[in-house]
């Protein structure tokens, strides 16, 4: 037995090294920077311990943008992209021809760089000397008037990072949803059909029950997903998002540690901390919610 | 409700696209199911037996041909407007609803004048409930209920909304073999109780021999027999029905019929008058062997398992399509085990005799 548990550790080794260095350690170091005050990075000195930090990036305008930011694009963006990949995974187990094709156009985006498809939503959105952009083309067609979505209102940039957002994450969700609708035995339906349920009934009363515990997988990695969103801005945006009043909350972090204001830590610290804390509570939230909700 | 097929007939495509021919699950079914019997759909895997029911459920439509219940046409019906209860062979008990929301699920799917109020919603449940004896399970889900117990909230589910006809699809295949014998009496008394015309798929011949009132025989989509199962024990139409039912199966022989006598091996073993010459099949059924010292039939003694209530004599012989030839006599009966062969007369109405090419039945007098 005991010889049983050596060996045991002895191949947990490899993993608790690599897990202890490049995770345990950087995490620790991150509280360590969050509540060391006035940090010089270069002298590698501090003034003192405490929240200053944190205070500080609370009352940062830049910090309360990038929240808001986040906030507005895990709210708009979780419902709006599971919903949408929900209706296209059961309009795709409900065909016969076509399918495989369609499961490829859908799942696409998933395969493509995000740079690429950042590529191609300038195209669609951004003005240029030559031209407003393709759906700018469309508005004018139907006599509308044109937007700057790129550099324009808020509301116009915020539609198109949603949309990006939306876009890119959905072909991962269609083809988790597809499988996931392929394993609920036909039988159910079959049964539910002689039982007299309509197809409606059918769908929300049998089956969405069925993929229930897929469906909160899916809305608990796409919160989590949605508030690490950054990369997804710097394609539309670029690098200076802060100027662009499109950062988000992992971005302000970033430029803390490296952007044009950058070199402060224990700022950006202090905001991954808080961005963890709102993933931890949110994510905890739905695990309650899906204990209560997910029967089996 | 009588239940009537006319011409009923389901073609499906080819799985293989490549091959254009289409599979006839079900062909040409022609037959009157009376009312408020216990009917035993037999066939063994893949004959189509499934396709049926659907087919008499409103799962399926049909290619050609017509389904009718009492005088009504119910073939463009669907299943929940045709008046059918189903029980699937893994049950389909919704797993995130309990037992009294599983049965009560139908309840709910009534619309206009049909409409229940939960009060009454509840009643029927408990009732059905009672006639199953689950009452005291219906605050559990499937998951937390054995596979006999699920069984029965299947059928309580598929019999709430009193349907006209009540369907079972393999409806004892998920369960053990003891629990099996007596889920069937269960079935058979439910029956029995609510009188409904009840038609259940089975490829167990003992099953379906022992609780329904009619059954029918299929093979590849084709009904072979059909009738009240001692009938069709007894009088078998062709080799594939005589050989499906009855365990121990049949003894098949090749055999050649000669002046009106039967010979297997060269003994004359039986007359077999008005039967015309040439090589048959002899089919012998394991109760028509009579041990007999001066006995026509002779056959190399393998050994004989004792039952008690009788023997099985377990001999082998080169004209037998079987691995071994069985016959069961009475423990009365001492076959000297020693003897390396034994001898038996065969019972005229035990063996029945099928064309070598169309395998159909060749009829012979008895001489009585």
């Amino acid at each position: 037995m005991k010889k049983n548990s050596f060996k045991a550790w002895l191949y947990l080794l490899p993993a608790i090294l690599f897990l202890g260095i490049f995770m345990v350690y950087p995490l620790v170091d991150v509280l360590i920077y969050s509540l060391e005050e006035g940090y010089n990075s270069a002298s590698q000195t501090s003034t003192g311990v405490g929240l200053y930090n944190f205070s500080y990036v609370l009352r940062d305008p830049f910090f309360l943008q990038a929240l808001k930011n986040t906030f507005l694009l895990v709210i708009i963006t979780v419902p709006l992209s599971t919903v949408l990949s929900l209706l296209i995974a059961y309009g795709l187990s409900s065909i016969k021809k076509l399918r495989e094709l369609f499961q490829t156009v859908y799942f696409l985006p998933y395969v493509t760089n995000t740079l690429a498809v950042g590529l191609v939503f300038m195209i669609l959105f951004k003005k240029t000397p030559y031209s407003d952009g393709m759906v700018n083309a469309l508005i004018h067609l139907f006599g509308g008037e044109g937007v700057d979505f790129i550099t324009g209102p808020y509301w116009a940039k915020m539609f198109v990072l949603c949309f990006y957002t939306i876009w890119v994450v959905m072909p991962f969700k269609i083809l988790i949803l597809t499988s996931a609708l392929a394993s609920v035995n036909p039988n159910y339906q079959k049964a539910a059909r002689v039982d007299g349920a309509s197809g409606t009934k059918i769908f929300f009363k049998i089956t969405l029950p069925m993929i229930s515990p897929t469906l909160f997988y899916l809305i608990i990695t796409g919160f989590i997903g949605a508030f690490k969103a950054y990369s997804d801005s710097v394609a539309l945006f670029g690098t200076n998002l802060n100027a662009a009043g499109m950062n988000t909350i992992v971005g302000y972090v970033y430029d803390m540690l490296y952007g044009e204001g950058g070199g402060y830590p224990s700022f950006a610290s202090a905001a991954a901390l808080i961005l963890f804390l709102i993933i931890f509570t949110i994510t905890c939230v739905n695990l309650i919610i899906r204990r209560k909700k997910v029967v089996f | 409700m009588r239940v009537v097929l006319e011409h009923l007939t389901k073609r499906f495509p080819n799985r293989n696209r490549k091959i254009k021919t289409e599979v006839v699950a079900v062909s040409d079914f022609n037959f009157e199911i009376p009312d408020g019997k216990l009917i035993g759909l037999l066939g063994p895997s893949g004959c189509g037996k499934s396709t049926a029911l659907n087919l008499i459920c409103g799962l399926e439509t049909p290619t050609e041909g017509k389904v009718i219940f009492g005088d009504e046409d119910v073939t463009g019906l669907p299943p929940d407007k045709r008046g059918v209860g189903m029980v699937f062979q893994n049950y389909a008990l919704y797993p995130h609803l309990t037992a009294r929301q599983n049965i009560i699920f139908p309840l709910t799917n009534l619309k206009g004048a049909e409409k229940l109020t939960r009060e009454e919603m509840n009643a029927r449940a408990e009732k059905v409930a009672a006639l199953v004896q689950i009452t005291e399970l219906l605050e559990r889900k499937p998951g937390e209920m054995s596979g006999g117990q699920q069984q029965r909230v299947a059928i309580a589910r598929a019999l709430v909304k009193t349907p006209r006809v009540l369907l079972l699809d393999e409806p004892l295949s998920n369960l053990d073999a003891r629990l099996r014998l007596q889920t069937r009496e269960e079935i058979r008394k439910i029956q029995r109780e609510t009188k409904v015309t009840t038609i259940f798929v089975t490829h167990d011949q003992e099953e379906a021999m022992s609780i329904s009132d009619l059954i029918i025989v299929m093979k590849k989509g084709v009904v072979q027999q059909f009738g009240a199962p001692q009938e069709v024990y007894d009088d078998p139409a062709n080799l594939f029905v005589a050989q499906f039912l009855g365990t121990p199966a049949i003894n098949t022989f090749d055999a050649e019929v000669k002046d009106g006598r039967l010979y297997i091996g060269g003994a004359a073993v039986l007359d077999v008058p008005g039967a015309r010459d040439g090589k048959v099949y002899a089919a012998v059924r394991p109760e028509g062997f009579i041990p007999d010292p001066d006995g026509p039939f002779e056959s190399a003694l393998e050994r004989i398992e004792i039952m008690g209530r009788d023997t099985t004599v377990i001999s082998s012989h080169p004209d037998c399509a079987n691995v071994t030839v069985r016959s069961i006599v009475s423990s009365e009966n001492r076959i000297d085990t020693a003897s390396p062969s034994v001898r038996f007369r065969l019972k005229p109405f035990k063996v029945f005799l099928y064309d070598r090419d169309t395998e159909e039945r060749i009829r012979f007098g008895t001489g009585d």
